[in-house]
């Protein structure tokens, strides 16, 4: 009898079942979260399956946020924000506004998501919720609409890919190198229908902040969700954040003869900065082999890299300079709360010296509709999720994926540049050194 | 949109591998829900010809990883109010799977789907997991629905039986 993998320990514990991978549950979910976009197809579901008697199973854990066409970019996406703010209202819903941020990173920072949660969300990236300890994964509208009624869904428990890296990561390597390093290897679909586990002492040594870049592009590889065990650190971040000391169940620790699909190890001494080539996340390669490649458009946000410390990074290394010439920046922060500290730490006028355009919290051009689109022919260096033909606008654009250090330093150049060619810094998690950071 | 028969031959739209969700519908016409209205922009970028000449009853085929990325279960709707039957593929993209079964929008896997070529005459047989070519007279095998989602398909999908748990009338 082997042991059991995180995903299988709490899809056990969440069904009051005891299930291995392969076997289908229905478990009791947490928490649960729309959106402006599948918010209101998730609505007509409730309503459809509920009739009369509609109420929410759990509306403190019910989360709806106004993100992706925020501000509304037209008539139909505002009233599609008047059915978001109706239904909240009327069923009690914890519902965000314009400008409080993404989904991902709103219920992180209001301490919806603790270690060993279930949570389910209407969009993909939902998976980034392992990076505190919580099996979150991406349900589609008529998941969620029913869940919201019964506070139960069916899932099929997954295997589990385990990435291992051990070591410290050297100068210019990221969480979010990392992760384009893993699907590069495995490729856009290595992970489909499983659960990434990431473990390692570089792993273990990553701050929060990090840990969640490699749980939310989880989903590019086609993972239902990417979890690193809770530690001391998640626990002191969380208490940071939302001033609630959280415990680590028992069921958020494999067993050390859990059974992988496989497991895949690194040596972080090894690894170089990662770009992901256009047209798809899984085109990942070392920076120099697209060193020197011109861009029209540089992107620094998203639920991936959109918190303080990512942008803060990305301030370092233009601070005092221009952009380079012919050369746009969109800066969108992933909450008003990373928002407020860039402009109480003097981040905010670094961008405006510098040339850059600060947008408002949301997902931003990430959704390929406002906010600084893509014409056709553009080349823009991001640091968003995923580069998909048409994803940030024109079909005719391209689109690549790297860390905020590497889009930093290309913006002093007006190509890609290997970040390790400029002064570079690392940051913990800013809630627990604010004021020395 | 029309009542869903599998077993109605109908055109293939083969499309290719890795087909994103961004591709089925892009982001710009999700402000509906109407599977109707999302119809008329499927595949609206990457194939032009396609929701001006589907068919109802029609087949979509895909390679490996059809309908990975966003989440959107507009996806699967803009098929089904295009009036598309069923959707064959050598692999799929874990939501959009989910979300075709959800919705009553057949999803078949089926190893050999690159035998089909665009325009080719299809149907499908559910139960038994078998995929008909009627112009190649061929038979393809497919994966039948694991017990558990078969027992979801077989009440209606997943809203019905949902109203049953909760006794909605």
């Amino acid at each position: 009898m082997t042991g059991k993998t995180v995903s299988e320990k709490l899809l056990s514990e969440k069904s009051g079942e005891d299930v291995k991978a392969g076997e289908y549950v229905e478990a009791s979910v947490d928490v649960m979260m729309t959106h402006d976009v599948t918010g209101p197809l998730t609505f007509e579901v409730f309503e459809d399956v509920t009739g009369d008697d509609a109420a929410l199973s759990d509306p403190d854990s019910t989360v709806i946020t106004i993100d992706h066409h925020a501000p509304a970019d037209g008539v139909e996406a505002a009233n599609n924000h008047n059915i978001v703010r109706e239904f909240a209202a009327e069923y009690g819903a914890q519902q965000y506004e314009v400008g409080d941020g993404i989904c991902h990173q709103v219920l992180v920072e209001e301490g919806f998501v603790d270690p060993g949660d279930l949570v389910i969300g209407a969009d993909s990236h939902s998976t980034t919720f392992g990076g505190v300890g919580a099996f979150g994964t991406g349900v589609g509208s008529t998941d969620l609409g029913t869940a919201f009624a019964t506070g139960d869904l069916w899932f099929r428990v997954p295997e589990t890919l385990r990435f291992e890296v051990e070591g410290d990561l050297p100068e210019g390597v990221y969480a979010k190198d990392l992760i384009l390093k893993f699907i590069g290897d495995v490729g856009f679909a290595g992970c489909t229908y499983m659960t990434a586990e990431y473990a390692g002492s570089a792993i273990d040594d990553l701050p929060v902040h990090e840990r969640l870049v490699l749980s939310n592009m989880a989903i590019e590889m086609g993972g239902k969700a990417g979890i690193l065990e809770p530690d001391e650190r998640t626990v002191d971040f969380l208490e940071a954040q939302t001033g609630r000391n959280v415990d680590i169940p028992d069921w958020t620790q494999a067993d050390d003869d859990a059974a992988y699909e496989a497991v895949h190890t690194y040596r972080a001494d090894d690894l170089a900065p990662q770009v992901s080539k256009p047209s798809n996340p899984e085109n990942a390669v070392d920076v120099g082999e697209v060193e020197g490649t011109p861009i029209d458009q540089l992107f620094v946000g998203t639920c991936t890299n959109g918190r303080y410390e990512d942008i803060r990074i990305v301030a370092d290394i233009i601070e005092g300079e221009q952009l380079a010439p012919n050369v746009r920046m969109v800066v969108v922060p992933a909450s008003r709360s990373v928002y407020k500290q860039m402009m109480d730490t003097g981040v905010m006028g670094t961008f405006v010296d510098a040339g850059a355009i600060v947008q408002s919290a949301g997902c931003g051009p990430c959704f390929g509709t406002h906010q600084g689109v893509l014409g056709d022919g553009d080349v823009c260096l991001a640091t968003a999720n995923r580069n998909f033909p048409g994803r940030e606008g024109s079909m005719e654009s391209s689109v690549y994926l790297a860390s905020p250090a590497t889009v930093g330093a290309s913006a002093l150049y007006g190509e890609i540049t290997d970040p390790r060619s400029v002064d570079l810094n690392r940051y913990d998690d800013y809630v627990l050194t604010e004021g020395t950071a | 949109m029309s009542d869903i028969d599998t077993t109605e031959p109908g055109r293939a739209w083969l499309f290719g591998d890795d087909i994103d969700t961004d591709q089925i519908i892009p982001s710009r016409f999700l402000v509906s829900s109407d599977p109707e209205e999302l119809g008329e922009h499927a595949f609206n970028d990457l194939r032009p010809d396609f929701a001006e000449n589907v068919a109802d009853g029609d087949f979509v085929v895909g390679g490996e990883n059809f309908g990975s990325g966003s989440s959107r279960e507009h996806a699967p709707l803009s098929l089904l109010g295009a009036g598309v039957d069923g959707v064959v593929a050598q692999s799929f993209a874990r939501i959009f799977y989910r979300n075709g079964i959800n919705l009553g929008l057949p999803v078949l896997i089926c190893p050999a789907a690159d035998r089909i070529d665009d325009g080719d005459e299809i149907s499908l047989r559910l139960e038994e997991g078998t995929v008909v070519n009627h112009t190649r007279d061929e038979r393809y095998d497919a994966d039948p629905l694991p017990g558990f989602l078969q027992e979801l398909v077989d009440s209606g999908g997943l809203k019905p039986y949902t109203k049953a748990k909760l006794g909605t009338k």
